[in-house]
């Protein structure tokens, strides 16, 4: 019983130990940092593993899911990602323009400023819906993954490129198109009342 | 004045000795380990991470040094030194090569195990100290560890000390080597080695019964120093780090050169007891006296490191490979494999004395 133990002890110790002898001698190679797609990636069975991160980098797909970037010339300020997204990363304030401020690349025409476009890329969970919905696909996801910053609030990115000066231009325009609206309107109503 | 100096030079380098080789030893372990695990290790300070260790001592230099308010001052601050100076003192009465031992000790081997079970005593007063249950437990398991694993240890290397026929580790390896003045040694018990030399003249194979006693010597000299697989005081998963755990700064940084020293040591009085100290493995072959050739100051310096730095290398290596025993398991495997198996070779060591030899 004791020396059936002990035998099994010792035939068990040594096999570990010659697997670990075995490990030790293949680290002279590291292994090819290779695409998952490559057809012989699976095929890599000895050597180190690790990536030297940033001096080697994984290659990433194509069209990988990593940050959002949004091209703000193309965008409506539609809205719709703010409203698709699940975790309300993205927040969106528009001023109204008093007349039609241009095209978008695939035709549409603007009629909002984005004041700002703020994406929280600290809450963004990475679903992609918000490129989805985007009808002129100005939010896209891009192959940038390091998102290490000092500073929580880095990750907050801004997209919006007006100045605070412009945006109080822009809504005094539109304050004062209103107004003028209005009193077009009232003097309207008035010419109204005075014909009957 | 002199011979003052020669003593405080003699104690200096053989502390930068243990400092050195504590740096080059982590750097090592860690590098080992990594390989093992498929890993790369330390890579970014210095060439290949080469610089790592020193950035470490550097920065444990800065730390403060903390002391638990319930702690037991005095108990606390000099337990690394008793641990670190049990160690260090050991390095003294070693054979380096032919001639060199910074003190030659006719008790050599007798004051090597007296001096290594004080560093229970400063574990214990670490453990106790430290207030700390984590500390005190890891405390408790080290002494009772270290005091049955003794008895193996002790058994192993006295079957090789009753074939050495003497307590100095000098003479010890004297005598298992081209240099042995009168002695006969033979090779197995039966062949004439004293001029071939050689690894035939060592005493595992001066009599073959000594490769297992050396082999239970290393078994206990692995739980000696608290080394996986018998880690138990710093299982990490289960007990923080066992008796060091309070420990913070450069007292943290003597108890780890301690144990790391204390690889060394026991790893250098097994090649002493064992593989032949500083005799070279090379035999002389007719006219090829390669055993000649390679037996001197220079190259019984080099010989020893080199022994030695393999077996740290393969406690190394068996660390990273076996998982670490339980309490029960380690005192089973104490008393009823290798005391009893010590016991056997002590006995056939007395037989072989008088009937082979």
């Amino acid at each position: 019983m004791l020396l059936n133990k002990f035998t099994s002890a010792v035939k068990t110790s040594w096999k570990g130990l010659c697997l670990t002898l075995k490990h030790l001698f293949a680290a002279r190679h590291s292994r090819d940092v290779k695409n998952i797609k490559s057809s012989n990636y699976f095929e890599q069975q000895e050597g180190v593993v690790t990536v030297q991160y940033p001096h080697q980098q994984l290659p990433v797909p194509e069209v990988g899911r990593y940050q959002l970037d949004v091209e703000i010339d193309d965008c409506i300020v539609c809205d719709l990602c703010a409203k698709i997204c699940p975790v309300d990363c993205i927040e969106i304030e528009s001023i109204k323009a008093t007349e039609a401020i241009g095209q978008t690349s695939d035709g549409t025409v603007k009629r909002l400023y984005a004041a700002k476009f703020d994406i929280d890329m600290a809450k963004c969970m990475y679903c992609g819906l918000c490129t989805v919905v985007c009808p002129t696909e100005c939010i896209t996801m891009t192959s940038q993954y390091d998102v290490s910053v000092p500073k929580m609030t880095d990750l907050i990115y801004p997209f919006a490129e007006m100045t605070p000066e412009e945006i109080a231009e822009k809504r005094a325009a539109f304050e004062k198109q209103q107004a003028e609206k209005q009193a077009a309107k009232e003097a309207a109503l008035r010419a109204q009342k005075q014909q009957e | 004045m002199n011979f003052y100096l020669a003593y405080i030079l003699v104690a200096v380098l053989l502390f930068s000795f243990t400092a050195v080789f504590a740096l080059m030893a982590v750097y090592a372990e860690r590098k080992i380990s990594a390989f093992i695990q498929d890993r790369l290790g330390p890579m970014e300070t210095g060439k290949y991470g080469s610089l790592q260790t020193f950035a470490d001592i550097l920065k444990l230099f800065q730390k403060e040094f903390i002391i638990p308010t319930v702690a037991d001052k005095a108990l606390f601050l000099i337990a690394p030194v008793i641990i670190f100076l049990a160690v260090y003192m050991g390095f003294v009465a070693l054979p380096w090569a032919p001639g060199v031992s910074p003190a030659s000790l006719n008790l050599g081997i007798f004051y090597l195990f007296a001096i290594l079970s004080v560093e229970t005593v400063g574990i214990l007063m670490a453990g106790w100290g430290s207030n700390n249950k984590y500390a005190l437990l890891g405390a408790m398991r080290s002494v009772a560890q270290i005091v049955s694993y003794e008895i193996p240890a002790g058994f192993a290397l006295i079957s090789a000390l009753m074939i050495s026929q003497s307590l100095d580790l000098q003479e010890i390896t004297l005598r298992q080597g081209i240099l042995t003045d009168s002695e006969v040694i033979k090779f197995l018990g039966i062949v004439q080695v004293q001029d071939i030399g050689g690894i035939l003249a060592w005493n595992i194979f001066q009599a073959p019964h000594l490769l297992v006693a050396y082999i239970i010597y290393f078994i206990a000299s692995l739980a000696e120093c608290n080394r996986a697989p018998f880690d138990i005081p710093e299982a990490e998963s289960e007990l923080v780090a066992g008796f060091h755990t309070e420990y913070s700064s450069l007292r943290f940084a003597f108890i780890f050169l301690a144990e790391y020293s204390m690889m060394f040591l026991v790893g250098i009085i097994g090649v002493i007891l064992f593989l032949g100290g500083w005799n070279t493995p090379l035999p002389n072959i007719g006219a090829l006296k390669l055993a000649a050739w390679t037996t001197g100051v220079a190259w019984g310096l080099f010989w020893i490191m080199l022994k030695t730095l393999l077996i740290v290398g393969a406690q190394m290596w068996i660390r990273w490979t076996l998982p670490r025993l339980r309490v029960d398991q380690l005192m089973s495997l104490c008393w009823k494999i290798l005391t009893p198996l010590a016991f056997i070779c002590m006995v056939i060591s007395g037989v072989w004395k008088l009937a082979v030899m």
